[in-house]
């Protein structure tokens, strides 16, 4: 027997329902990261105090998601668009969305700078270790072996290095006593949502956070479910997932 | 003529600068049109360094010029470098204690000074710059000594005031400087 | 709110970029983000020094770029921000720039240009002419203001904010390095000693967006080229609309010049100095002087050119600013010469030499 749904989903608040469907691929994870942070926005009821901006690139699709005023930058420059914002207006609870080349390659040194600086605002990278959008490339966080459209015999990092690994670069430069640094995935958005709570406490408390989010990429991976989660699996063990730098008491 | 055009260049370190800036404050202060432009090249720490100023009593166009009316030269280098602001209107200075040539140019009047040697076994290292200001005053009669001195307490007026023989000094070396060219331009 | 700092006219001896800083001030700009590139540094330095009276706000930031995007965020947040940059740091900046561009973000940026391509001088140059008005991947949607001394920065400063901001279109302020660094008087003024009003600075991006206001999504990117081509069009109508009330531009004795010198910036001021002298050597030469180098003067450069018996096209650059003056006097066949110093200053004396020479022999094209 068929039953039809005939509620509607929970959305969070901090979500606009007027954007509509998700315009992200089937399978992606950016709309879990997404709809998980508009809910930690939620449960720390500062909707009225985000600004959110996001950079090119899949993140990009994102312009519209949050119900809170939000600005598409270009392709690396959310980071500097962001804390432009909160230093202009420190009141702002800044956040900025990105992807892995935003956080690591073209938009790196504004993401060492922030953190080095301590501004004041969330970076969130997420990690689905391609290049999505321009059509799966390799990225900065390309597994070794992986197969992309610029690795297509595999990563081969006596070539081009070894990952880069975000969460451990930025907790290597950042004062511990005003940052939170943590990787989380999509495979666990009870645990995201709790680290999104601590990263924007910390930011509320006038620091800077990052998380790095491992995230999915069916579509560019060609993987279907099983061998999309598995793959995660893979990356969760690559790539650590946990807190890297948190400050005393911070809540989540 | 009523507008000066002047080109100071010496060694750096050599205060060519804070004279062009006594110099050009004297001529602001004064109400006169100054205009100055401190050469800036990425050797300006360690190379030649030029001032290029102008006073006039109406309003100045170009903020540089082809030729000077006075070009003072203190090293070698700075001959080399600044005898292309020199023409037939052109009265030249240069430093004959620091300067191991004569410049070779056609000019209206080369005068060479011994600054740096009256500075040193004289009154102080530390007022060559000052002497060269002195020749500087005499040698363009657009601004009174005064006006000079006033500019000097500007810039140097709390280095004086804690040690007041410093202002006696200065004023010697300018003084020195500007007897120095009147000598000079009898020659 | 930032502290004003001229209360009363105040006649100052001061370099450019110290003359740029106080007229932020006077603007009531209250943020500045910057990097340092020579020779616009004491820009900031000012900037800086005075921050204690003025209580604004500086962020010096890691590169150029990130000074022209955190520019961008402090202007969405509702700050009068600013920048300024010169040279490479123009070029990379231009990202930035376009983001303004295409998002109608009224940036302002003062630039003092020094010598190209790439690193060349720290000194002196007007060749970023074409990068101010038209670098980016877009079609040049910007106002730029050539200044030719310091009464000028002070005055166009003030202007650019408001040009800015009414508009919504980047505006610059187009300097160089001898303007930054010569020192000259300058009468600086409280701006509604002139009847100017401030435009106001509405955040853009809001915070305390409340249950009953709709959240405010400004996009950079678009889906369909037709998309993007309706949007560019309603640029083009705009821009042509109010190009007629921000276009200026200064003669000298160009009603009966018989020789119009056509030079922008501070070269202009040598053509002044070229101009008396030649007057009295009896030759009828003049100037036209665009202040606003984009959007051109139109009409009156067309008239001044078909008054003329010949142009002469100098600029401390290879033809920048001719190119565009060339496209905007198409049909007119008055012929030109040029006088073309890339990067190194162009003296009264240089043009008296020319344009005797173009008396004696003509310029044939």
């Amino acid at each position: 027997m068929v039953q039809v749904l005939d509620l509607p989903p929970v959305l969070p608040n901090a979500q606009d329902e007027e954007a509509g469907a998700s315009k992200f691929c089937p399978g992606c994870g950016h709309g879990m990261v997404l709809k998980t942070l508009a809910f930690a926005i939620d449960d720390l009821n500062i909707k009225d105090k985000t600004v959110f901006g996001c950079d090119i690139g899949c993140s990009l699709l994102s312009w519209n998601y949050m119900d809170v005023d939000s600005v598409q930058t270009h392709h690396g420059r959310t980071t500097p668009v962001i804390y432009g914002v909160t230093r202009a207006n420190p009141e702002i609870i800044g956040i900025a969305y990105m992807g892995d080349g935003g956080g690591l390659a073209i938009g790196a040194q504004h993401l060492v700078n922030a953190a080095v600086r301590g501004e004041k605002m969330l970076a969130i990278l997420v990690n689905n270790t391609n290049y999505g959008m321009t059509g799966g490339q390799m990225a900065p966080t390309t597994m070794p072996g992986q197969k992309t459209e610029t690795t297509p015999y595999g990563r081969d990092c006596s070539v081009t290095g070894k990952p880069a690994k975000g969460a451990e670069m930025v907790s290597s430069i950042v004062d511990p006593e005003k940052t939170y640094v943590a990787r989380a995935t999509v495979s666990n958005l009870r645990a995201l949502r709790k680290t999104f709570k601590k990263a924007l406490n910390n930011v509320q408390q006038g620091g800077f956070s990052f998380v790095e989010v491992l995230s999915v990429c069916p579509l560019n991976w060609r993987t279907n479910n099983v061998d999309t989660w598995g793959r995660l699996k893979t990356m969760e063990e690559f790539f650590e997932v946990k807190e890297f730098v948190s400050r005393e008491g911070l809540e989540g | 003529m009523t507008r000066t055009k002047i080109a100071l260049a010496g060694e750096g370190g050599q205060g060519v600068q804070s004279v062009a800036k006594i110099l050009v404050e004297a001529g602001y202060e004064t109400g006169k049109q100054v205009l100055y432009i401190p050469n800036f090249g990425v050797e300006q720490r360690g190379g030649v360094s030029i001032a290029f100023c102008q006073i006039s009593d109406t309003k100045i166009g170009e903020p540089r010029y082809s030729k000077a009316d006075i070009v003072i030269m203190l090293s070698d280098r700075a001959i080399d470098r600044c005898t292309t602001y020199i023409d037939e209107n052109t009265t030249v200075v240069y430093d004959t204690s620091v300067c191991t040539k004569k410049p070779e140019v056609k000019c209206k009047k080369l005068i060479g000074v011994d600054a740096n040697l009256i500075a040193n076994t004289e009154l102080s290292a530390r007022v060559f710059n000052i002497i060269i200001l002195g020749v500087l005053l005499e040698a363009t009669h657009v601004l009174g000594l005064e006006d000079i001195k006033n500019a000097m307490e500007h810039a140097l007026g709390k280095k004086f005031d804690a040690k007041p023989e410093l202002r006696e000094l200065n004023y010697k070396a300018l003084e020195r400087g500007m007897n120095l060219l009147k000598e000079k331009a009898g020659v | 709110m930032v502290n004003k700092l001229i209360k009363e006219d105040t006649k100052m001896f001061l370099t450019g970029n110290e003359v740029l800083a106080y007229a932020a001030n006077a603007a009531e700009a209250d943020f500045m983000y910057g990097y340092p590139i020579t020779p616009q540094n004491e820009i900031m330095h000012t900037w800086c020094k005075l921050l204690p009276k003025t209580e604004a706000g500086f962020l010096q930031t890691e590169d150029e770029i990130s000074a022209g995007f955190s520019t961008i965020g402090g202007i969405l947040a509702g700050r009068r921000a600013f920048t300024a940059t010169a040279g490479p740091g123009n070029v990379i900046m231009q990202d930035a720039m376009s983001m303004a561009e295409m998002m109608r973000i009224p940036f302002v940026c003062a630039v003092m240009q020094r010598g190209g391509p790439s690193t060349a001088t720290v000194i002196y140059a007007q060749q970023e002419t074409t990068l101010t008005c038209f670098g980016g991947n877009g079609e040049g949607y910007r106002i730029v203001y050539s200044t030719a001394g310091h009464q000028d920065l002070f005055d166009y400063m003030i202007k650019a904010f408001n040009t800015a901001w009414k508009y919504k279109f980047p505006t610059f302020i187009l300097a160089d390095g001898y303007q930054g660094k010569m020192r000259e008087p300058v009468m600086l003024y409280d701006p509604a000693s002139r009847g100017i009003t401030m435009e106001k600075t509405p955040a853009i991006l809001r915070s305390g967006v409340s249950a009953d206001m709709k959240a405010n999504h400004i996009r950079n990117t678009f889906n369909l080229e037709e998309e993007l081509m309706e949007e560019l069009d309603k640029y083009e109508e705009e821009f042509n609309r109010i190009a007629p009330e921000i276009e200026e531009y200064e003669e000298y004795k160009a009603d009966d010049a018989e020789i119009l010198i056509i030079a922008h910036g501070i070269v202009a001021r040598s053509a002044m100095t070229a101009i008396d002298e030649l007057r009295e050597k009896g030759i009828k030469a003049g100037l036209f002087r665009p202040i606003t180098i984009r959007p051109l003067a139109v009409k009156p450069l067309r008239a001044a050119c078909q008054r003329a018996k010949q142009i002469l096209f100098t600029e401390s650059a290879n033809g920048q600013l001719a190119r565009m003056v060339l496209e905007k006097i198409y049909g007119i066949t008055t012929p030109y010469s040029t006088l073309y110093k890339m990067g190194v200053g162009v003296t009264g004396d240089d043009l008296v030499q020319k344009v005797e020479s173009m008396v004696k022999t003509p310029a044939a094209i």
